[in-house]
């Protein structure tokens, strides 16, 4: 799983085509040490969630530091981060009991908004949830909530709620392993490729239009060299792009944990 | 003269992924607007739905692209 050099070292390199690794590969996911001394697990993907982490606890740390009624703008971004996800998604979804999970779904946005967006931060450029596994983790922990939660709330009862729908009796054979198949196994799994592969996509393509220029560039004939720089205006547009992609994929991902956590509380059936 | 198609074929199941996904992300939005043309107050309302709805169909194409690289063609 060793990672291949930078872009730079590759245009440095004289190689036959130009220099450029072009197309990109699933490689380039598994970049190399951050420094040429540094053991081989050391690479962008173990220090990025700590990075996160601290920014994190920095921000809400020091935009609570000292509360104003009318807020300054830390304070502010603080809050409205917040209030999004306890009026819009938690109120909302969940209902008044709703305002419990609030807290969870702030730091879930933000987390994940984050770790997005370092996909776009120039010389990071890589966003965590490339990885399969953090989606994973995240996907594991609201799966197991919104489980509890109707555990703690009906019992053996919250099984067959979530999995006997209102249906007639000669259709529950057909409908019981659909609904355990698509509540039990399709939720946590969908929750976590969604995310993952938006990200994973997303690089990609960045990847494509940036490394298709340099490539461009390289070309033998001069009347192809120009296209390069279509190319770059074209990965300029994919970033913007991204940047909405960020933004709606960790409210969604917080959206439907909000939705599910609110189907194990429903009284229904 | 051989004819073949080279390459990989998960471009292919690719693009074929891509026209369900097309259509259905086309149908929330369609449906997103001619609600709110006919009553703009439900905007707000209807308005999470769209963005819940939007991701949960892109999650299709996006697995198709991610699985183009997990299911490696055996040549």
């Amino acid at each position: 799983m060793g990672g291949r050099a930078t872009v730079i070292d590759h245009l440095l390199a004289s190689e036959s085509s130009g220099g450029v690794h072009f197309p990109p590969s699933v490689n380039d996911f598994f970049p190399p040490p951050l420094t040429s001394g540094s053991p081989e697990w050391l690479t962008k993907f173990v220090v990025l969630p700590w990075l996160a982490v601290g920014i994190l606890i920095a921000f809400f740390l020091v935009a609570y530091r000292r509360p104003t009624i009318v807020p300054g703008r830390l304070q502010w971004m603080a809050e409205s981060l917040y209030g999004l996800n306890r009026d819009a998604i938690a109120r909302q979804m969940i209902g008044p009991e709703g305002v419990k999970f609030a807290a969870y779904f702030t730091t879930l946005f933000s987390f994940i908004l984050l770790t997005n967006l370092f996909g776009i931060i120039p010389l990071i450029q890589i966003s965590p949830n490339s990885h399969i596994a953090f989606p994973t983790v995240m996907a594991v922990v609201s799966y197991v909530l919104f489980n509890y939660v109707g555990i703690r709330r009906y019992g053996l009862r919250y099984f067959k709620n979530a999995l006997v729908p209102n249906a007639p009796w000669f259709i529950l054979p057909i409908l019981v392993p659909i609904e355990f198949f698509s509540t039990f196994i399709v939720r946590p799994v969908t929750l976590a490729l969604r995310l993952f592969a938006n990200m994973f996509a997303g690089h990609m393509i960045l990847l494509v239009f940036t490394l298709a220029g340099f490539a461009l560039l390289g070309a033998q004939t001069w009347y192809i060299k120009p296209v390069s720089v279509l190319s770059w205006a074209m990965a300029i547009a994919m970033t913007f792009l991204e940047a909405i992609v960020i933004i709606l994929q960790a409210y969604v991902f917080v959206a439907l944990t909000s939705s599910y956590i609110s189907g194990a509380l429903a009284e229904e059936h | 003269m051989i004819l073949a198609i080279g390459g990989s074929v998960n471009a292919i199941g690719y693009g074929l992924a891509a026209i369900g996904a097309g259509i259905g992300v086309g149908l929330v939005f369609s449906a997103y607007i001619q609600a709110t043309a006919r009553q703009p107050e439900s905007s707000r309302i209807t308005q999470p739905f769209v963005w819940i709805g939007f991701a949960v169909i892109e999650a299709l194409a996006l697995l198709a692209i991610a699985f183009g690289f997990v299911f490696t063609s055996s040549q």
